[in-house]
Formats: C-alpha cells, structure tokens, sequence
C-alpha cells in the first residue's frame, strides 16, 4: 500500500482566532505547555512553603505554636507528593515535552491535539482535588509520601477521614491526565517527525523525554491499581492491604491483606518515577551542555543507549526501597545487583558531560551554569546512591536524614538545575525576550550554594543517626548538641533559597515586559525550534513549509565550515547563516 | 516493506523493500515515521500496552493476596457452580459467558475485513453484533454479581465462604473488566454509526475499524487470563 507519512500531507489548520480558544480552550502544543508550566510551579510553590514551614520546626523547635505533630505529617506528605508528581513530572512531560518535542522534531503539533488539551485540563483538576484537601475537616493526609498501609488509612493518622481520599483520588486522575498526554507525546515521537529526522537524529532532550513517557505509561499502571486497591480498603473495608489490626484497644475488621504488596506495587511505580524525573533531566542537559559550550555531544549514541538502557533497568530495581521491609533477603541480593549495574549507564552518561566541557569553548551563561550545577548535584546524589543500593549500608543509614540527603540532591536538586538552565534556555524563544542575566546569576549562584549548606550536613546527621519524618527530635541522648545549631543553620540556609527563587520569578515577569528582544536564535543553536519563522512561535510553528532535516542536531565547530554551529535544517548543498542565526538558502529565502 | 512517500517539496521517496531483521532495522532508522501505521492504530497499540500493565497488576496483586490471606479460598468450581433441571454443573454461566466474548471476536475480525472493502452494509451489521455479544456478556455478568451478592451472600469486605479477599477480587478484577468492555461496546456503536453514516466513506478510509478491533480483541484477551486465574485455578 503506498502510504503517504502523515507529516508530508497537506494539513488544514484552522486557526483559533477568539482569546478563549487561542490562550485557555486552545490546543495548540505551545499554550498547553505553558499551561502546565504555570499550574505547576503555582503548586510547587506551596510545596516550597511547606518545606519552609518544616525547617521551621525543625530548626527552631518549640519556637511557632502553630506547627504542630499533626502539621508537620502534613506538610511533610504534602510537600513530597506534590514535588514528586505534580511539579516535577507535570513539568518535564507536560511542561517541557509539550513545548519542546513538536518544535524539535519539526512538526506542526502534537498528533491529537484535542486529547491533549485535555491531558491539561484533567491535570488541573487533579491539582485542585489535591489541594481541596487542606480545606476539608481533619485536613489533608498525613501518611507520607509513600502512603504506606495499614497506617495510611487507619485512624490516628492524619487526614485517615476524607485527606488520604483525596490524595488517592486525585493520584488517579493525574494518572489519567498523564496517559493522555503521554500516549500523544509517545505517538508524535515515533510517527510525526519531519522528513529527515530520524530517531537517531533527535535531539537528546527528545530522547529523554520520549524514554520517560515510555517509563510512566508502564509505571503509573501499578501506582493506578495500588491506589484503587487502597481506595477499596479504605471505603469498602476490603482488606487487600490491611492485616489484622489492633488499633487504640480495638480489634478493626480487616485481616489477611499484605502490606508488602503495597510496598511492591507502590516502588514498582516509584523506582521508574525516579527516572521519569531523571531521563528528560539528562537529555535537556546534554542539549545545554553542547550548545553552550559549542561542542559536539561526547557519544551520541552512547548518550542514547544510555537513556534506553536506563529505563529498561529502572523496573528491576524497586524493591532496593524495601530492604528493611521484611521480604526475602535474597530479594536484597538481588537487587542490590540490579541496582549497581544502572549505575554504569549512568557513569557512562556522566564522563560524556564532561568530556563534552573538556576543551570547548565554554560560555558561562546561565543556562550553562546551571547544566554544570547539575553535574556537580547530580554526581553527588548519584555517589550516596551506591552507599543506599547495597542491603549491609542501606540497613542502619535507611529512614535517617542520610536518605534525605540523598534523594533531594538526586531528584530534588539535580532535576531542579535542570528545570532552571531549561527555562532559562527557551525562555527567549517562548517570550521572544532575553532575560536578566545578573538577576539569573545570581539566582544561580545562592541556589547552587545554597542547596549545599542545606543538604550536605543532612548526610552528616544521618551517621549520627537523626531519623526521618520526626517532628522533633526530644531526649535524644546519642544525638550530641552539635546537631541542633546543625538544624538551625539548615533551616536558614532553606530560607534563603527558597526567597532566592523570588527573585527568579521577578526576572521571568519583569524580562517579559522589560526584556531586550531576543531575536530567534540568540544561543546559536542548531536544533529545529530555534529556526521557526516567528518568536514566538505561532500556531502551526513552521509557516507554509516543514522544516528538513539533514543532520545530528551537534553540529558545532564543525572543522571548516564558515560558522560555528550548523543547524539541522542546514542543507548538504550549502546555505547561509544569517546574523540572526536563522538558515537562508543562497538566494535568501528561508531554508 | 517497500512504500512511495511524498515529500512536502513534491519530491517522491521510494523506500526499498526489506525483509526479516533489515525491515525491523530500516523502520526504526526511517525518518517521519517508525511504523507505517495511521497515528490512531499506534496510539491505540500503545494504550493497550500500558493496560496490560494495569490488568497484570490487578492480577499478580489478586494472586499474592491469595496467597497471603489466613484463610482458605473459597473453592470457586462451587461458588460460580449452576443448578439447572436439577443437574448441578460448575463454571456454567462463564462458560456461556466465555463462549459468548470469544465470539464475539470473530464478529469483530469479520467486520475488520468487510470494512477494508468496502463493504458498509456488512461492516456495520457485523459490529452490532459484537456490540450485542459484549452487551450480553455484560448483561451476563450483572447477572453473576446478583446471584452472588444476594444468594451467597459475598460482599467486597467478606463472605460466607471463606477468604474475605475472595469477594474483593472478584468483585474489583471482573468490574473493572466489565467496565472495559462497556466502554468498548460504546465504541462500537459509536463507530458502527459512523460507518453507517458514511464518515469513514468520506474519509477515504476504515481504519478506524480495524483500531475498534484492536482494542476489543484485547478485551477478550484479557478475559482469557481472568478465565484461567480466577476461575478456574
Ligand atoms: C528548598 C528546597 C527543599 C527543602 C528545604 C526541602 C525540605 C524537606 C524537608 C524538611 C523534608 C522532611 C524531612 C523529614 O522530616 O524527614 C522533606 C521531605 C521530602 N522532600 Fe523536600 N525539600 C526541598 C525540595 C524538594 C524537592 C525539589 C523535591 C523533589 C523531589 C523534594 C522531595 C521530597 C520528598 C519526596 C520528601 C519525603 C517526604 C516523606 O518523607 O514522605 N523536596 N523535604
Ligand atoms: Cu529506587
């Protein structure tokens, strides 16, 4: 049969001419993922207070009458959930991967735009039943973030009536939201790229994000059940996690359930969400790294393979969150194995940052130091990584504030450089403005720095043995004194980067009215986004034409030639590069 | 696959034809697209990858509180056993209720192929007919839940017979199994009204049938494993 790809038919588009189709009912790729981008710094700024309001405590206790035990479980919940989920994978897949995979892939849009407005909407709503929860009597649910059962639903913990509900239910529409807008970004991936582009020619950040999406749409199923089974356990009485319970003198109606298959179920979602966090992190991170220092990508292929082998290992490790669960300890064995190989992929990723750095010709904008901030973050988290996989370390070092350490320097701080270099990067392309640049440094700066006053010292009292989610630390006699002014300066340290990113929000408000105009390619990149005939770009992105593609998207200082970046769209016959970065075919007219 | 393509510059591609492995190859290093496939047939194709994790889910999770609960499962040749004319016979109804799914996956991959021809009468007629195969599956089903919630007396937090997740299960897998399949009938007479009407006529084609299919096949499928693990082990 012949077939004619998609991406070469004819397309109608039929442009949204009223405000309401074009900025809030609209379906256009760009405006859903800016949507998404502000939906969900909006939640991870309460979820910054949170934290604030918990090293408050922690810092200073006995000092704010209105903190108490029941908050803090809260907050802590709270807080975890809504990075996790709603910030960080919201703003990867829905944010950047929305944005990014139609405009580097040439295409005009997402495949099914109208599911994928959608995605957002039903997204919203999740973040809304999320956060009616503080609002509704006993508050929200206090279970951590993990939600382990029996506790989770039993009373005495906080929110066991109507919070621990709402977190499920909103967990579950989320996951609907995501599976739209993953099978789109999914499908666009395989089916919808330009002529020229193939898969071994996508950008890494496509890569990334493509990978993660494949991870969510294979994880979030089993966060999906675990949460229904929950939901049942909870209203129906059914017992699929409840044993039999004694709780405040009274024998309760459950009996016969397994715990551990929650554990099972909920890190066989949350091991893969580590790397649907991590995978878009590592492939926006290479596109920077490159760029900005006008260098090639060390190992192409290698960087790929990586990704993929990543991902595919990232399901056979969960259950290194459960050694000191119970099970089997030749389940330990097991997993400890598994765990220890990810981390050559990983290596391998690492040395190929670096040796792209090594000998390029480095520009410290801010895009770039922040890529650099997240090697550092990333290695280090990456390094206590190993410490945690083997069963005889992770035993006495688990639920302490070492694993706090760890996992914020792994997914909280690395992804979050990320996030910043990110948006720092693209922002003259969503805004056609530049931004501040000393404001940007600075953020830069106390941000970089300040996530190593606050989380280094966490891996010091974690060997001091200062337990996790603990409201308080009370009579403690092993503690020595040292670690109370340790929490203190933590908690100022917490303060400031947590206003700093005022001053980040300032710059990307302000820049948008104040901002010089940017010009179209201002970073000198080679990838297709950037050659778009508008900044921003408009409905459809490309003009009459598709834009081809006739090479990797890492053509830069290529020996030779007159410029020092090719873009993809730059022809094997030869063109030009016009000062604003944009390729014109000899006689001037857009490639 | 050898296939023509043609390029928004007018130029036309010829796509060399290969086999075995080198196909395999010269689709993932393809530019445009991976698979020659309509966008709806790849994303219908990679949902239900995603919902066979679901479902194994569901079951791998059935089958470990099977094994953990205290006490003993009740034995489900019994529970789902009929008496009719005085005969007592185990497993009838889903029996009938299996027979009737399978079925209907034969009427479906009927009107897969009259739709690649063309053929609207039979297209649309053969899809009613597995939409009233699976409408009487689910009719069935109510049928089953009644007989058990009302006569044995099984509710989702406990039963008379044994095991309490018996119930649980039961009632959690076969709902939302049978949720699936009424919202693939739904599809169905939503599609079948389509071809009815002419739309994918006018479409130039019937694809849209065949990605139906898919997803009621997979449907039947799953039932398959529910069959075996649930009620007959
Ligand atoms: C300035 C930034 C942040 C600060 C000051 C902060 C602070 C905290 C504090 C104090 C806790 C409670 C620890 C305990 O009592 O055991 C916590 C827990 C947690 N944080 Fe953060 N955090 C920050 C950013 C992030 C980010 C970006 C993420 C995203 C991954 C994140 C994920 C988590 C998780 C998953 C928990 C565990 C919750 C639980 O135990 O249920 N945090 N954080
Ligand atoms: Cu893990």
């Amino acid at each position: 049969m012949a077939y004619v790809a998609i991406a070469d038919q004819v397309q109608e588009l039929h442009d949204p001419t009223t405000f309401i189709r074009k900025y809030i009912w609209s379906q256009d790729h760009k405006v859903i993922a800016i949507q998404y981008g502000i939906t969900a710094t909006a939640v991870g700024l309460l979820a910054l207070v949170l934290s604030g309001l918990m090293r408050l405590q922690l810092g200073f206790p006995d000092t704010f009458s209105f903190i108490d035990p029941v908050n803090y479980y809260q907050f802590i919940t709270m807080h975890g959930m809504i990075m996790v989920i709603y910030l960080l994978t919201a703003l990867f897949l829905g944010g950047f991967g929305n944005y990014l995979i139609p405009l580097q892939l040439g295409a005009r849009d997402m495949v099914f735009p109208y599911m994928n407005m959608l995605s957002y909407w039903i997204y919203l709503l999740a973040v809304l039943v999320l956060v009616a929860s503080f609002f509704i009597p006993g508050g929200p649910t206090g279970a951590g973030w993990t939600l382990y059962p029996p506790q989770a639903i039993l009373p005495g913990t906080p929110g066991a009536d109507g919070g621990i509900l709402l977190m499920l239910v909103s967990l579950i529409i989320f996951i609907v939201a995501f599976t739209m807008g993953g099978l789109n970004y999914v499908t666009t991936v395989l089916q919808a790229r330009t002529r020229g582009m193939t898969l071994m020619r996508m950008p890494l950040t496509v890569w990334g994000i493509f990978t993660a999406t494949d991870l969510g749409l294979l994880a979030f199923p089993a966060l999906l059940v675990s949460g229904v089974m929950m939901t049942l356990d909870r209203v129906l009485g059914t017992s699929f996690f409840m044993p039999a319970v004694v709780s405040m003198g009274e024998q309760l109606d459950y009996a016969g359930g397994s715990p551990v298959l929650f554990q099972h179920l909920f890190w066989f979602f949350g091991h893969p969400e580590v790397y649907i966090v991590a995978l878009p992190a590592f492939g926006i991170v290479s596109d920077l790294l490159s760029t900005h220092a006008r260098k090639n990508i060390f190992g192409y292929r290698m960087m790929v393979w990586a990704i993929v082998a990543i991902g595919g290992l990232s399901f056979v490790v969960w259950a290194h969150h459960m050694y000191v669960s119970g099970m089997n300890p030749y389940f330990g064995f097991f997993f400890a194995t598994t765990t220890l190989i990810i981390a050559i992929p990983t290596a391998i990723k690492v040395y190929n940052w670096t040796l792209t750095l090594w000998r390029g010709n480095i520009h410290l904008r801010v895009p770039m130091l922040f890529a650099i901030g997240f090697i550092f973050t990333f290695v280090h988290g990456g390094l206590t990584g190993l410490f945690l996989g083997n069963v005889i370390v992770d035993i006495p070092l688990s639920d302490t504030y070492f694993v706090v350490g760890h996992f914020h320097m792994v997914m909280g701080v690395a992804p979050l450089m990320v996030v910043f270099g990110a948006i720092y990067h693209w922002y003259p392309k969503m805004t056609g403005k530049m931004f501040n640049e000393t404001l940007g440094k600075i953020h830069f700066w106390v941000t970089f720095l300040g996530t190593y006053f606050i989380y280094l010292p966490m891996h010091y009292l974690g060997f001091l043995g200062v337990p996790r989610r603990y409201f308080a630390l009370g009579n403690t006699e092993f503690l020595p004194d040292s670690v109370q002014s340790l929490n203190a300066s933590i908690t100022v340290s917490a303060l400031i980067v947590g206003s700093v990113q005022l001053i980040f929000l300032y710059n990307l408000i302000s820049s948008l009215f104040k901002g010089k105009p940017a010009g179209p390619n201002p970073w000198g990149a080679t990838t297709l986004e950037w050659q778009t005939p508008d900044t921003p770009p408009t409905h459809g992105n490309w003009g009459p034409a598709l834009p081809g593609c006739y090479r990797w998207a890492y053509d830069y200082s290529v020996p030779g030639a007159e410029w020092d970046f090719l873009p993809q769209n730059f022809p094997p016959e030869g063109a030009t590069i016009d000062s604003d970065g944009i390729v014109r075919s000899t006689d001037g007219t857009p490639a | 696959m050898a296939y023509e393509a043609v390029t928004n510059t007018g130029e036309t591609l010829a796509v060399a034809e290969t086999h075995g492995w080198n196909s395999v190859i010269s689709d993932w290093s393809a530019d445009k697209q991976t698979f020659g496939v309509p966008w709806g047939k790849a994303m219908m194709w990679i949902f239900l990858l995603s919902d066979i994790f679901i479902f194994s889910c569901f079951l791998i999770g059935y089958m470990s509180v099977r094994i953990a609960t205290t006490e003993p499962w009740p034995d489900t040749s019994e529970v789902f056993a009929m008496t009719i004319a005085g005969q007592h016979i185990p497993l009838l109804l889903i029996a009938i209720m299996t027979f009737i799914l399978i079925s209907s996956s034969g009427t479906m991959a009927m009107a897969v192929n009259f739709g690649y021809r063309r053929d609207k009468k039979k297209t649309a007629a053969l899809m009613l007919a597995t939409a009233a195969f699976g409408a009487a599956f689910v009719g069935m089903q109510a049928f089953e839940w009644t007989k058990l919630i009302v006569e044995e007396g099984v509710r989702p937090w406990g039963n008379p017979m044994g095991a309490p997740q018996f119930g649980s299960s039961f009632f959690m897998i076969t709902g939302f199994h049978g949720a699936h399949v009424t919202a693939g009938v739904i599809y169905l007479l939503v599609v079948a009204k389509r071809v009815i009407t002419g739309f994918y006529d006018r479409k130039g084609s019937y694809e849209t049938v065949e990605i139906t299919g898919l997803y009621w096949h997979f449907v039947d499928l799953v039932w398959v494993f529910i069959f075996a693990l649930f009620y007959l082990w």
